[in-house]
């Protein structure tokens, strides 16, 4: 726990580091989109869900419920032009407090104040009706998110184009594909131009392409100074997109401040746990002569470790097994993000080392002198191949999942790895005056 | 009041969910559009055999339209009766057949019923045209009828206030208890029979055997709307004016109840569906 409990002034900004602090972030006087004010939401979980009047009559009373708690005295100002993100298990609350910001819920108490137009990203074509073309779509979903007639009518071609839809924007929406019908009203959504953006876990819609289009238009409604509030799990994404960051646990808020700086308290909070057994996690394949029984990632102490910090020397140890004697063969190991992008992958041949013969059991070690990957959780994969690395003997997915913690170099902008770079002003009036670098 | 306010904000949301409701109903049939007219030409003829024919039910000349037709006198009870009972069952249905849009978009939810009563009181004025064009014909006059149109125009805003106001209540009333729906099916057939539709009010007024029946059967808004539509489309007379105070009444009285019954409840609908 320890530094949790930060209250919601924003005094845990302060330390006003990563670029966005700095740059275009509006001033402290800024007038707030979103006030939540102690904001308490409780859920009927029924013990025994009958919806008929008989066993209302037989029972005396509707149904035996006990109320659980999903927000506790929740507040939060969220400034204008902010990207605010909303973060913590599943569980939390934060989705529930995202929907009681779009009205969609009422909360028993306290108050939330929201100025200016919202739209929803909750469920991407909720209200679509299947018989109906897409064109009577959009005008119907545009509608219900609170767009008059003129604009739809102006905005039109743009909703379909955005979708990629021309084609088949008369055709009945039920001959769509999901991606069609998600694209659609993804479009509808984002060109209802609203003052306020919520967003649930709703980025990672359609293809690559569609997808990079809907980062533009983020990016482009950050810059025009709209505000968005995002629920997600993805960690690194969370990092990239938001300015500040309320984090939840059990409906109540351990922590709000900047964006950087909560996600790696959460993480250093709810992922310290994370059990050895994840191990094989991944697919496994491989001819099986010479097996990897499993890796590790020692520290400087040479104790094995699954938390690191961004800067740590650290060493991975590949215990492997070889039933046979094989001569020359070539061990690999590669970091991947959570999404799947792979971030090195280094192995002996390439680095100059040739193992003559291994025959039994022994290990190889990879020594990292400076872990400079930047904050987040990442998966191992190892590999056993022969000297042509053609023929793999053992092939691991994803053995091993670790996480970074925020260290030296500091960096809170986002992005996978640190490229340790020095900074220095060589021309010009400003004398840097040297300062200690941030470490946390 | 600001549930009014809010209403006639998103009145453009309200053309486009009752243009959904109008544009999806016989989407993938056959007839199409030609259904609504169908259904109630069907009734007519099996209610003409039984009520007209066999049990010799007779409506009468009509006052000043001299028109003598059991058909005719029907409908004028029949379709306002589809009307109210086709708002009623279908408002029930909204709300959980909307679910997921509920769930996960704002918007004011005492729109969904109103708009299938709005999507309702487009086939009524359909049905009630191809009436009219009958009156004309049969009637003494081919444009006698015209000046009765307007009362029953404002008859028909009076009745759907009426129907979206009970409307209300049964959809949020559905939610809670899903067997709503099954009772008032039940209920529905009762109040059919306890409505001058198919058989004269003075009927019941020659064989009550007590005042008191009278005026408990009277009570029932649907006898005075019902008789309304029929002094002014068949007979072509001024209805009492007590009679159109009491629908008047009971029409705005409804609405205003049915909204506050659904404000009331809806608070939960998201987590409730």
């Amino acid at each position: 726990m320890g530094d949790g409990q930060t209250d919601s002034s924003g005094s845990a900004g302060a330390a006003g580091t990563g670029p966005n602090a700095a740059g275009s972030r509006p001033a402290r006087s800024a007038a707030n989109a979103i006030t939540v004010r102690n904001v308490s939401k409780n859920f009927r979980l029924y013990n025994d869900r009958n919806q008929s009047l008989k066993a209302t009559f037989s029972r005396g009373r509707r149904a035996r419920y006990e109320d659980f708690r999903a927000l506790d005295d929740v507040s939060l100002e969220i400034e204008q032009g902010t990207t605010y993100g909303l973060i913590g298990e599943n569980g939390s609350g934060k989705s529930t407090l995202l929907k009681c910001m779009a009205r969609i819920l009422r909360p028993e108490k306290g108050s939330i104040e929201v100025v200016g137009k919202v739209s929803a990203l909750l469920e991407l074509g909720a209200g679509f009706h299947p018989e109906l073309s897409g064109r009577e779509n959009v005008f119907l979903n545009a509608a219900i998110l609170g767009l008059s007639g003129k604009e739809v009518t102006r905005k039109f071609d743009e909703i379909v184009e955005f979708a990629g839809l021309e084609q088949f924007i008369d055709s009945p929406v039920k001959n769509y594909s999901s991606g069609m019908y998600v694209r659609l009203g993804f479009s509808v959504a984002i060109n209802v131009d609203p003052d306020v953006l919520l967003v649930d876990e709703v980025l990672a819609v359609g293809d690559e392409q569609f997808q990079r289009r809907c980062n533009e238009k983020f990016s482009e409604m950050r810059d025009s100074g709209k505000t968005i509030v995002v629920v997600s799990h993805g960690m690194s994404a969370m990092r990239t997109i938001c300015d500040r960051v309320a984090w939840l646990e059990h409906g109540v808020v351990q922590q709000i401040g900047d964006a950087g700086e909560v996600i790696d308290n959460y993480i250093a909070e709810v992922q310290t746990d994370r059990q050895e057994d994840d191990e094989g996690l991944g697919a496994r394949w491989g001819s099986g002569e010479a097996v990897i029984d499993h890796v590790e990632i020692v520290d400087r102490d040479r104790r094995p470790t699954n938390r690191i910090n961004t800067g740590d020397a650290v060493t991975v140890r590949i215990h492997f097994d070889a039933h046979e004697p094989i001569d020359r063969p070539v061990f690999g190991f590669a970091i991947f993000t959570l999404e799947g992008v792979l971030v090195t992958g280094p192995n002996t041949r390439e680095a100059g080392l040739e193992c003559a013969r291994i025959d039994g059991n022994g290990v190889i070690e990879l020594t990292i002198d400076r872990m400079l990957l930047l904050p987040g959780t990442y998966d191992v994969t190892v590999s056993l191949y022969d000297h042509a690395i053609t023929h793999p003997y053992d092939f691991r997915q994803k053995v091993l999942r670790f996480d970074v913690e925020a260290g030296t170099p500091h960096e809170t902008f986002g992005g996978v790895v640190s490229l340790a770079g020095r900074w220095a002003v060589t021309e010009g009036d400003a004398h840097p005056t040297r300062s200690e670098p941030v470490t946390s | 009041m600001n549930v009014l306010t809010e209403i006639v904000q998103s009145r453009e949301l309200l053309t486009n969910l009752t243009l959904r409701e109008l544009r999806g109903k016989y989407k993938r049939s056959l007839l199409g559009w030609t259904w609504s007219l169908l259904n109630p030409i069907s009734l007519m003829v099996i209610y003409t055999v039984v009520f007209g024919v066999l049990f010799g039910n007779d409506p009468g000349i009509g006052l000043n339209s001299g028109i003598e037709s059991f058909p005719v006198w029907l409908m004028c009870g029949l379709l306002p009766w589809n009307f109210v009972s086709q708002s009623l069952s279908g408002s029930m249905a909204t709300l959980i057949g909307n679910a997921g849009l509920i769930k996960k978009v704002y918007f004011p939810r005492e729109l969904l019923p109103f708009s299938l009563v709005l999507s309702l009181d487009v086939s009524f004025l359909i049905e009630m045209g191809v009436l009219v064009l009958f009156i004309a014909v049969l009637g003494s006059s081919v444009v006698g009828v015209l000046p009765w149109l307007i009362p029953a125009l404002l008859l028909v805003v009076a009745i759907s206030a009426y129907a979206a106001g009970i409307g209300l209540m049964l959809a949020v009333a559905n939610v809670y208890f899903r067997d709503v729906q099954y009772l008032f099916t039940i209920l529905l057939n009762l109040w059919f029979y306890a409505t001058p539709i198919v058989y004269p009010l003075s009927l019941v007024e020659d064989k009550a055997p007590a005042g008191w029946m009278v005026t408990l059967y009277k009570a029932n808004p649907m006898v005075e709307f019902v008789g309304i539509f029929r002094s002014l489309l068949y007979d072509w007379t001024m209805p009492g004016m007590a009679s159109v105070a009491y629908v008047l009444v009971w029409s705005v009285g409804i609405f205003f109840a049915g909204l506050w019954v659904f404000r009331r409840f809806e608070g939960r609908l998201a987590e409730e569906l």
